[in-house]
């Protein structure tokens, strides 16, 4: 096998992590190297610039890997689990195919033992990751609105939020008479020119990538300003596991399969992880040896476990009125109003609410056939007409905690297409994420009957939901129930890093991306304060 | 040491339907969403519909022959000949046993429907992709916002 010239620090995986890790990185000037598993995107193809855009969402970008099959992807195994793993494959990873929806964890969530007697609290908190926060906010171009009291009152979104809409004002004004908190959401989708990016001119699509450039992917945030700083992002180069060398006990590299196919082995004096919360520990428990039998760093059988995917319910209601439809980001508005522990309400911790404007044509006809609501003969055309454009929707989120029978394993007979074993999940929501999902579902459905429903119907647990791949190579203190310690350094092992989300110590109950990102470039931070001592 | 080339054959079968399987998913068709006059569109077992359906199968293929396989032995025989009031009959219950495989059809025969130039306009849309005309949307009045400012702060200290 061929040895390429070593790299100084060698990032595995380009998505919302890899990527910012790899910009903050590079003002040290070492040699950087990313390898990314997928390739560029080119937008000029995203589904918002065809008549199919709708039908490509179950076909080439799908958010299901085991959907799609793209060449790209790996297969997961993910039979025994409620909840479907998704993710994209791409330079920008799963950005690429995110509904760009931004919060932040809350202070609280870094202090779960502390405050609610549960799982565990962090090592770093809110106040730590706040600058950091800011930081990824201004690189990734986020719209929003000062002043959200579900928040310390210094977060504010470099740019004016999306617009409301018929949908957010319907919603607004029945929760302001219920009393319950809202606000307009942080959004990684501009509302002015950014940074070379234009505006949203509200294409209605943002999952299956932006083709106006307004979603804040990786691909058109960090990598640009990271390769022009010296990084090499090296595409369709698939790691099949990371090496040690025995004599140390420190990795000294990948092997990788190249565009080619061929097995390529590239020397590093640093890895860092960042192939999210289930491709992490896949690497890391295929990259066995003698040093560490069980896999990468994993002496304490804790690689793997502790997975939180956020148990999500879709709650959705019908109005006389028009609602926007597809017609505008589907997801502009929060509500934290439940997010924080009321022990009154029978379980711990909480929920967020996204509220979506609606949904397209197809989705419409799809699910309310399948739901029953939309039937078959000649009635149908008249009963799709109270139903498209009349639909809101409110997703709830609910904190998953750590529990280690929820755990990501490999598979002893699935592999992907270069013969490496494929992931297996095995998870059960909990009885207080059962507890949480009652509740929510309950008040999301007086919301929307205030709102002036006609009509509610519920999926829970959504099924493809799995968006959110969290705790499997959790940080801690304790280097006997956790992987990596309060700057993201593996216990095991003095020169591995892991930056995704699988370090997250508990989930809360919000979209993570914001929340990856600013670890991340804490992480950075950390290892570039410690460069003289960074092995120690 | 060599690896493969990353491209996995497609493992979602054969998506060329037989005539007799394009009989059979049209007479379905028709008995899901038929014409209406009164709505100006047509069925989906418009041939422009259906041959937008038979391009489109790909990943479901295995499902869409499963499917029609099922339609055709509750039939007792060729769905397509029977009269429509019979045809309903055996659609109830194609409902209740066609699974997943009917589920993925019904997906493919609703993305093409609800996608054709004459169903679109119907509805009182362009028929256009949304890119690069967009949509507009109301920016609406966040002085709406003012009852949540009065609530004051709901996070938590640590």
């Amino acid at each position: 096998m061929p040895q390429l010239e070593p790299a100084d620090v060698l990032i595995i995986g380009s998505g919302a992590s890899g990527a910012a890790v790899a910009w903050s990185l590079a003002e040290t000037k070492m040699r950087i190297l990313c390898l990314e598993q997928g390739d560029w995107q080119n937008p000029a193809n995203y589904p918002s610039t065809g008549r199919d855009w709708e039908a490509r969402q179950f076909s080439d970008m799908a958010t299901s890997p085991n959907r799609r099959q793209l060449w790209s992807d790996y297969p997961v195994n993910d039979d025994n689990s409620p909840i479907k793993v998704l993710n994209f494959n791409a330079v920008g990873g799963s950005t690429i195919l995110y509904a760009a929806h931004y919060p932040r964890l809350h202070p609280s969530d870094f202090r779960v033992k502390s405050l609610d007697g549960v799982a565990d609290d962090w090592p770093v908190d809110y106040a730590v990751l706040e600058p950091f926060f800011a930081e990824n906010d201004r690189m990734t171009g986020v719209s929003g609105m000062a002043g959200d009291t579900a928040y310390p009152p210094q977060k504010a979104a470099p740019m004016d939020p999306l617009p409301m809409g018929r949908s957010g004002r319907m919603l607004g004004e029945a929760m302001n008479r219920l009393g319950w908190h809202w606000w307009p959401s942080d959004c990684a989708v501009t509302t002015r020119e950014y940074e070379g990016r234009a505006p949203c001119i509200n294409l209605g699509h943002c999952i299956a990538g932006c083709a106006q450039g307004a979603k804040a992917s990786t691909d058109i945030t960090y990598w640009p300003a990271a390769i022009r700083a010296g990084v090499e992002l090296r595409t369709r180069a698939r790691v099949r596991e990371i090496t040690v060398d025995p004599a140390t006990g420190m990795v000294n590299g990948a092997i990788y399969f190249d565009k080619d196919g061929v097995a390529q082995f590239q020397p590093a004096h640093v890895v860092v992880m960042a192939a999210n919360g289930v491709g992490t520990p896949r690497l890391l428990l295929n990259s066995k040896s003698e040093t560490f039998p069980n896999g990468l760093a994993n002496g304490n059988d804790q690689v793997g476990r502790n997975l939180m995917f956020h148990p999500y319910a879709s709650i959705w209601g019908y109005f006389h009125g028009e609602t926007d439809g597809n017609r505008g980001p589907p997801l502009s508005l929060w509500s934290h109003e439940f997010y924080e522990t009321d022990p009154s309400r029978g379980f711990l911790r909480g929920y967020s609410w996204q509220f979506g404007r609606g949904v397209g044509a197809i989705l419409e006809a799809q699910q309310s056939m399948g739901n029953g609501r939309l039937p078959w003969g000649a009635e149908h055309h008249r009963v799709y007409r109270k139903l498209f454009n009349h639909r809101m929707t409110i997703a709830a989120i609910c904190e998953d905690l750590p529990e280690p029978h929820n755990r990501v394993t490999l598979d002893p007979v699935l592999k992907d297409a270069h013969g490496i074993p494929a992931p297996k999940i095995d998870y059960t929501i909990s009885e207080n994420s059962n507890r949480m999902l009652d509740h929510a579902i309950a008040r999301a459905t007086e919301c929307l009957r205030e709102a002036g429903a006609w009509d509610v119907g519920v999926e829970r647990p959504i099924l493809n939901g799995g968006w959110h791949l969290l705790g499997t190579s959790r940080m801690g203190e304790d280097p006997a129930r956790s992987v990596v310690n309060g700057w993201g350094r593996a216990h095991e092992v003095k020169n591995l890093f892991i930056v995704d989300g699988s370090i997250f110590t508990t989930s809360g109950g919000v979209n993570p991306t914001s929340t990856i990102q600013a670890l991340a470039l804490y992480i950075a931070d950390q290892m570039k304060q410690r460069l003289a001592t960074l092995f120690d | 040491m060599s690896g493969t080339m990353a491209n996995p054959a497609p493992t979602w079968g054969d998506p060329t339907l037989t005539d007799a399987e394009k009989a059979a998913l049209a007479a379905l068709c028709a008995r899901m969403i038929p014409a209406s006059a009164e709505f100006n569109v047509p069925g989906a077992d418009d041939p422009l519909i259906q041959a937008d359906i038979a391009s489109s199968i790909s990943r479901d293929a295995t499902s869409v022959h499963n499917s029609l396989a099922l339609l055709d032995r509750l039939a007792g025989g060729d769905f397509a000949a029977l009269p429509e009031a019979r045809q309903d009959e055996v659609c109830e219950t194609l409902r209740a046993e066609g699974g997943v495989d009917l589920m993925l059809t019904t997906r493919i025969v609703l993305q093409c429907y609800y996608r054709d130039d004459r169903v679109m306009i119907s509805l009182g849309m362009e028929p256009r992709a949304p890119f690069p005309k967009g949509h507009d949307l109301p920016q609406g009045d966040w002085a709406l916002l003012d009852p949540v400012r009065k609530l004051g702060k709901i996070w938590r200290e640590t």
